[in-house]
């Protein structure tokens, strides 16, 4: 008999789950646009694991909504298991620590990002990349070692193997801090693994919402010229005046495109709907790089000439390891890189949701959850 | 009043060419320039058929000016040198590639990468800077700048050499630029055509495992008995090279396929942090699913030929490592029949025209 999650564990939580009312719709329905999907967060108790000895416990301060909370939510994926608390872009306060932790004490300042586990013994694992364990395990919505179903950081408590806990460097306050768990490390990573980070190189960063705003800090931090690419023309002041973009491209403008052509080392582009490659790798130099955060649902158009001629490369990468997760925060906490944030009570969550559905946010949302996050009676 | 062919230039040449999209090659009179001070003149021995001329043949790129004279896997004997000329001498065995001109000065001909080069002069089917078009070596003799003639390693066989000069280059470059030459890793070669069995021979002369990708079955005793392959994977079935064992195995693709194709299951079959390197130039756009991209931290990249200081690295290293492609010899009246054949694929594994014997000398 399945077990309830009233059951299977000791520590009492509480926190804001989606029921899978949506699947129901779907099935109804057969409809998946995101103007019948209605967002519909709701207070849930749950319980989560003792402490073990490896585990590291805190109190939840504040968790960034990232876009892939509402695939999950939508189930977009085929992976969801409902009820979902979301949210993995966590930070908080440390509570408890197992008898064999080392790195944290009661009192510290950590995150937990997309990883709650992996492992520990495959070739990814052991080359600090656990993001690309075949057995990585989400944060939230997903089945852990002991056959329970991981909630996350949309709630006020979380228990978390030590090994999937990073330090809040001082310099950043937990509320920027929390982005920069997932959207942060999600552009960090390619930039250094694709040789994007050379002080000079001229970059390109494809849609500026949560990842690409964070590209665009990043990349200036690294000594880069920014050039943004975006189709929204009202956001060209911002990007300049306060993100320090040297350059802002509005993609449907050839005139503005043609003028960039050739100029660019490489291009973050964030963008998951579908979109024409060719346009953006004609405006990268030869030996330049194309590197996709984004997955658009459907395979995009290749010809092979716009690679051969220039020698391009069109790459991806997802999120980033721990190791490097921990290099990143260091790397924002010394150069001032922080999100542009948008802090929110609990109860602002599902029209919050609703906003990002639009793109209607700079840049991320965090929710507050130290101040607002109280269980109605 | 425009000039003809035959006039444009003050030594007369003798070629085959098409004259129009049927592709079908014919003779030829032209003309080609006087040997400059910086330039060398080769009676041409042997040329290889690339699938680029057939492509430019038929205008499958949709930027051929007829008549035009194909040919860039160019094998001969200096006949002439220029004033300037100091690293060959008459009776040098010598080859000329797919370009015979660059602008020099940009940032990629400083770095030996003149295929990068924003202003190539391709050996045929470009424009030249005296205002006349390129033509290339299905033909008698061909007068180069020194820059882009290739010395000819002793041991080689002219023959088989030949299609070194693309094939060769085109697999060569990438390999090394792209890393695949780690002893011991595994390597995917799609597609088992000129350029195909030759990443094979320079894949096992790097310690490489290979396994083919093919779509003729046909091919595998060949490709593992003769070619050294160690597996082959007949890819003419998505849902079974889906299934199979070579999922997720090899570190590296490189595509040679000349068609059009999807690149759904060759990024299925690379590890992760995995390479797939597309050399082939189909005249339609390939299928990129970013999906795999960004799970697996996969990239695809191109490559175009090679420069041509790699390209002498590469023919010493064929040289040394006694490389050189399977070549089916034919003579310059046989040529419209091999390239019926290559249309379908029916060539183990590249033509090769006895140039020499097939004209009368120069």
């Amino acid at each position: 008999m399945a077990s309830q999650p009233e059951t299977e564990h000791p520590k009492k939580a509480f926190g804001w789950a989606a029921r899978d009312t949506f699947t129901q719709n779907y099935s109804m329905h057969g409809t998946h646009d995101s103007q019948s999907y209605v967002v519909d967060l709701s207070q849930f108790f749950f319980f989560f694991r003792e402490t073990g000895e490896k585990d590291v416990a805190f109190k939840i301060q504040y968790c960034g909504i990232c876009h892939s909370d509402l695939h999950m939510l939508k189930n977009e994926w085929g992976n969801s298991a409902y009820p979902i608390v979301p949210g993995h872009e966590i930070a908080g306060v440390v509570t408890e620590v197992g008898s064999k932790v080392q790195k944290f004490k009661v009192g510290d300042k950590v995150g937990v990002g997309c990883m709650v586990g992996s492992c520990g013994s495959c070739q990814s694992c052991a080359d600090d990349l656990e993001n690309y364990c075949p057995k990585m395990i989400l944060t939230y919505s997903a089945k852990y070692k002991d056959g329970t179903i991981t909630y996350g950081g949309y709630s006020d408590s979380m228990v978390a193997d030590e090994h999937f806990v990073v330090r809040i460097p001082d310099g950043i306050p937990l509320d920027a801090a929390a982005p920069l768990l997932c959207a942060g490390i999600t552009v960090y990573s390619p930039l250094k693994y694709y040789g994007l980070d050379k002080p000079g190189q001229h970059l390109g960063v494809v849609g500026l919402g949560g990842l690409g705003h964070m590209a665009v800090k990043f990349a200036k931090a690294l000594g880069a010229k920014v050039t943004v690419i975006s189709t929204s023309p009202n956001k060209k002041k911002e990007a300049i005046e306060n993100m320090g973009a040297d350059s802002f491209v509005v993609s449907r403008e050839q005139d503005q495109m043609q003028a960039v052509k050739g100029t660019l080392d490489g291009i973050i582009d964030t963008v998951s709907a579908v979109h024409p490659l060719v346009p953006l790798l004609g405006l990268l130099k030869s030996h330049g790089k194309l590197v996709m955060l984004g997955a658009p649902e459907k395979p995009l158009e290749l010809p092979a000439f716009s690679l051969l001629s220039g020698r391009k490369v069109v790459g991806g990468s997802a999120i980033g390891g721990l190791k490097e997760t921990q290099e990143m925060l260091d790397f924002a906490a010394k150069h001032g890189v922080k999100p542009d944030i948008e802090v929110i009570p609990i109860d602002y969550v599902n029209t919050a949701m609703e906003r990002l559905l639009k793109g209607d946010v700079k840049y991320r949302f965090v929710i507050d959850i130290e101040n607002t996050l109280k269980a109605s009676s | 009043m425009a000039k003809s062919p035959q006039t444009q230039l003050p030594l007369k040449a003798f070629g085959w060419a098409a004259s129009d999209t049927s592709g079908i090659l014919a003779p030829f009179h032209f003309s080609r320039r006087e040997n400059g001070q910086n330039d060398v003149t080769l009676q041409i021995l042997y040329c290889g058929v690339c699938h680029s001329d057939l492509h430019t043949l038929k205008n499958d790129w949709g930027f051929t000016t007829y008549p035009v004279v194909p040919g860039h896997e160019i094998v001969g004997v200096v006949t002439k040198i220029g004033n300037n000329v100091k690293n060959f001498k008459v009776g040098d065995k010598v080859g000329v590639g797919v370009i015979v001109e660059s602008c020099k000065e940009c940032e990629c001909c400083q770095q030996d990468l003149e295929s990068y080069c924003p202003k190539p002069v391709f050996t045929y089917n470009s424009p030249y800077y005296d205002g006349t078009r390129t033509q290339g070596g299905y033909s008698n003799f061909v007068v180069v700048h020194q820059r882009y003639v290739l010395r000819f390693p002793e041991n080689l066989p002219l023959d088989a050499g030949a299609p070194l000069l693309c094939a060769g280059i085109t697999v060569y470059s990438p390999m090394k630029y792209y890393g695949m030459t780690e002893a011991g890793k595994h390597l995917g070669v799609a597609g088992l055509g000129g350029l195909g069995h030759v990443a094979i021979k320079f894949a096992k002369a790097f310690g490489l495992k290979v396994t083919v990708i093919s779509s003729s079955p046909n091919k595998e005793d060949e490709a593992i008995k003769r070619l050294g392959a160690d597996s082959f994977l007949v890819s003419s079935d998505p849902a079974k090279m889906k299934a199979s064992a070579a999922m997720g195995t090899m570190d590296y693709i490189i595509d040679t396929i000349s068609a059009v194709h999807s690149l759904i299951p060759l990024l299925g079959l690379l590890k992760l942090n995995g390479k797939l390197v597309t050399v082939g130039l189909p005249n339609k756009p390939l299928e990129l699913p970013i999906f795999p991209l960004v799970a697996g931290r996969k990239l695809v990249g191109g490559s175009n030929f090679g420069g041509i200081k790699e390209t002498q690295e590469m023919l010493d290293f064929c040289g040394k490592h006694n490389i050189s492609a399977d070549i089916e010899l034919i003579k310059m009246d046989h040529i419209n029949t091999a390239m019926e054949r290559l249309s379908k694929s029916d060539v183990k594994y590249r033509f090769v025209i006895d140039v020499a014997n097939s004209f009368s000398s120069l």
